[in-house]
């Protein structure tokens, strides 16, 4: 047994196991317990880095449960793949990057944000875990639906985790009644495009996809289903109050949830249904982006929570991402030569995106541990006692809202680059919502950290400094050297994107 | 949910038809790879043996009887005992969830033309009891802490 | 003709659904009318491994005077009715989730009209 060829099965199995060890674990010893989360999770982002390197140098990986050998993905008896099958493209394996290492830096802050029934917790946390790597991972539709499922039942019960404010219940039941009406419409289409094409495999189905009418009411449920779980506005608004109400790094961590919708849109769009794809579809997508980037914006300016004002810029930045990845489908449709710049600004901003708005919502958890406070009107003068966390603000706003050393920035500048071949007119809105962000966090920043001294409270606990430290570490490094990262990390997942011929042909090539 | 004990008579009846149900529960998960059936069904049938106790003797009597926290516990066994046994699947055979104990004399036999031995299946019996034991613990729960809570609400 | 009712009942089921979903104020209402639009996609799926005259797909269960080379095209299709069960189990889960937190919510706002318990607006 060669513990490599194990890796897809590994990196969700490892997770899993932990999850349901944790409440034995947590009857005998705390320190116990969070000493096995930690190391399983550190387990599975080595794994994952592996299964990564792994995807990046050898091309697209196949593993199929259950099978005398794991790389065949149609049985001698069969046509078509019966099994379940993983597959992991250079799309796939990006996206399990940005989940498993933000779910770390998130355990690390949760170990001393989280008092009081961690057993439960950490199960939750690594459930949602085994969702999204199971969304990114998997090659078959209905397994897509069941992480799907895993994933928003775990992530309401975490934003209901602090069931002591009646608010926080109040935003997860939205929370899961808008994820269920979701994944019931993917579950619909998914028995449309069954009864059409008695296939559940995404590669199957993109080979065997004819554009009927059929396909096409699978491909709006589908559509709608996951720019919903993504919180794309007009859908958006779940979202401000699950991220506003879950506790501490909760609300980073269901950044990489809703990019895997995401993801799971792209992978709708660009490899199942590819070329076949009716071209309203590349702007329904940029009218999206634009109104989730106007009405994130302009949103953000009212809130007086602070957690809520970070929630709208998420759903801003998220408009960004589908811009770019708007204008990137259209121009995969039409053949147009920015059609790579703009993917790869999507992507990188994709990236970007989970580490500013994840930094910002830590120290914004930050803030509401060390003062048990939420409202900017009665915050003020915190740099006086929390150096670090103010600092550390400052480089999460400046990336957020796209000032020059950060990583923001650069992946900002490619998609105005790359939407401005398109329409002079989305460049422009761009730019000018990325300046009202600037002015959105800056009245953060007075509000909070400026001023004189309202309330006595301490620096927040050496764990969470760490992961605040190590994701601004990772922005600054974006920052300075975009060129290598996206080498190294972008244009493999745009490849993928592109590529989805490599996609079928790793599943369906097999026997022919 | 009941907030308070029911008569006498049914009481004595749930007493006696708990049991019944347990068995039924288990023969679904025991044949599920044979019959209609398996972890999930048997272990509905299972949870409602204890809905059915807790109608009859109130939720406060069957906390103390079997804590939320001794059924979770059972729950995370049953995860456990899946997760593992997937594991095994890989280590002791070709990939993860892969049918190990075919061709093996305990459960190895696969059921053949209008036959079914119990000892058949491989490791599905296995996972079916694991699912069973997850969903008799998780469902329990679930119905013991809703009437735990809508009892407290009640009250206040 | 009469193999197109179980259709109709699953447009009925999901219109109904919906329509407890967006026009009821209570909580649990809504989650009843989730339930019944999950019935309805439930009832899809069965729908679609349906065959007329088919046996249920049982290997070692089936009609006496049934043999081996009868099979193909006779049986119903396993595939939908383990996509449906899947899919029962985890509606299970996810309205367990939703009546707990609507409990919770009882709890605190004292009501489950939705009109009066929204904080969170905006």
């Amino acid at each position: 047994m060669n513990i490599m060829d194990h890796l897809p099965a590994l990196v969700i199995a490892i997770p899993l196991l932990t999850a349901f060890l944790t409440p034995l674990i947590d009857r005998v010893s705390r320190k116990a317990r969070n000493a096995v989360v930690f190391i399983a999770l550190a387990l599975t982002f080595i794994l994952a880095i592996l299964l990564v390197q792994d995807v990046f140098d050898n091309g697209i990986q196949i593993y199929v449960m259950g099978a005398s050998s794991t790389t065949q993905t149609i049985p001698t008896q069969a046509a078509v793949p019966i099994r379940i099958v993983l597959e992991i493209d250079g799309l796939s394996a990006f996206m399990v990057l940005i989940s498993v290492l933000i779910s770390l830096l998130g355990l690390i802050y949760s170990f001393s944000d989280i008092k009081e029934r961690g057993g439960r917790f950490y199960t939750l946390f690594l459930l949602m875990l085994v969702g999204m790597l199971g969304m990114e991972l998997t090659g078959d539709l209905f397994n897509l639906f069941v992480f799907l499922e895993v994933t928003s039942i775990a992530a309401a019960a975490l934003i209901a985790y602090e069931f002591r404010r009646g608010s926080t219940s109040e935003a997860a039941l939205k929370y899961i009644i808008i994820s269920s009406i979701g994944a019931l419409f993917v579950l619909f289409s998914i028995g449309l495009l069954y009864g059409e094409y008695d296939l559940l495999n995404m590669a199957a189905i993109a080979q065997a996809m004819q554009s009927t009418h059929i396909d096409k009411i699978a491909l709006v449920l589908l559509f709608s289903a996951f720019a919903l779980k993504a919180g794309a506005a007009p859908m958006h608004m779940w979202l401000p109050d699950a991220y506003g109400e879950a506790p501490g790094a909760i609300s980073m961590v269901l950044i990489p949830t809703t990019a895997a919708s995401m993801y799971a849109l792209f992978r709708v769009c660009f490899t199942i249904y590819n070329e076949s794809l009716h071209a309203i579809i590349p702007a329904v997508i940029i009218i999206f982006g634009l109104l989730s980037i106007f009405i994130g914006v302009t949103m953000a300016l009212v809130q007086d929570d602070i957690k809520r004002l970070i929630s709208f810029a998420a759903v801003a930045e998220v408009g960004y991402i589908l811009l770019a990845m708007g204008v990137g489908l259209y121009g995969f449709l039409n053949s147009e030569e920015y059609t790579v710049t703009a993917l790869r600004g999507g992507m990188f901003h994709l990236f970007n995106d989970v580490l500013d708005i994840g930094l910002l919502f830590l120290v914004a958890g930050g803030v509401i541990y060390a003062t048990g406070e939420r409202s900017l009107n009665k915050l003020g003068g915190l740099a006086h006692s929390m150096k670090y966390t103010s600092v550390l603000f400052l480089v999460g706003l400046a990336a957020a809202a796209g000032l020059p050393p950060m990583n923001g920035f650069a992946s900002k500048i490619i998609i105005y680059e790359s939407v401005y071949k398109v329409s002079p007119i989305l460049s422009i809105i761009a730019i000018l919502a990325s300046i009202m962000m600037l002015a959105v966090f800056i009245k953060i920043f007075q509000a909070v950290f400026t001023g004189p001294k309202l309330t006595e409270c301490r620096e927040v606990p050496k764990p969470m400094l760490a992961s605040m430290i190590a994701l601004a570490a990772l922005i600054i490094f974006f920052g300075l050297f975009p060129d290598m990262v996206i080498e190294h990390l972008v244009d493999p997942a745009v490849n993928a994107l592109m590529n989805y011929g490599a996609y079928i042909q790793a599943v369906m090539g097999v026997g022919t | 949910m009941s907030d308070e004990k029911m008569s006498v008579i049914v009481q004595t009846i749930a007493g006696m038809l708990f049991p019944m149900v347990l068995i039924f529960s288990f023969y679904v998960i025991l044949h599920g790879h044979l019959t209609p059936g398996g972890g999930f069904q048997g272990g509905a049938i299972g949870a409602s043996a204890v809905a059915l106790l807790i109608v009859a003797y109130g939720s406060k009597t069957i906390e103390k009887k079997m804590a939320e926290e001794n059924l979770s516990i059972f729950e995370s066994l049953g995860g456990l005992v899946f997760v593992i046994v997937a594991i095994a699947g890989f280590i002791l055979a070709s990939a993860f969830l892969s049918n190990f104990l075919v061709g093996e004399p305990l459960f190895g036999q696969i059921p053949g033309w209008g036959e079914s031995p119990l000892n058949s299946g491989g490791f599905l019996p296995i996972l079916n009891i694991a699912v069973g034991m997850k969903v008799i613990g998780g469902l329990s729960a679930i119905v013991l802490m809703l009437a735990l809570v809508s009892r407290e609400v009640k009250e206040q | 003709m009469i193999y197109n009712i179980p259709f109709f009942t699953v447009v009925a089921l999901i219109a109904i659904g919906m329509y407890a979903m967006l026009f009821k104020r209570n909580l649990i209402k809504m989650a009843i009318g989730l339930t019944i639009v999950e019935s309805g996609v439930n009832l899809f799926l069965i729908t679609l491994g349906y065959r007329k005259g088919g046996f249920a797909p049982i290997f070692t269960d089936l009609p006496p005077d049934v043999s081996p080379a009868d099979i193909p095209g006779k049986m119903v299709l396993p595939v939908p009715q383990a996509l449906t069960l899947t899919s029962i189990v985890i509606g299970v889960a996810v309205l367990a989730l939703i009546l707990s937190l609507a409990i919770n919510i009882y709890r605190h706002y004292g009501t489950l009209e939705s009109e009066k318990v929204r904080r969170l607006r905006e």
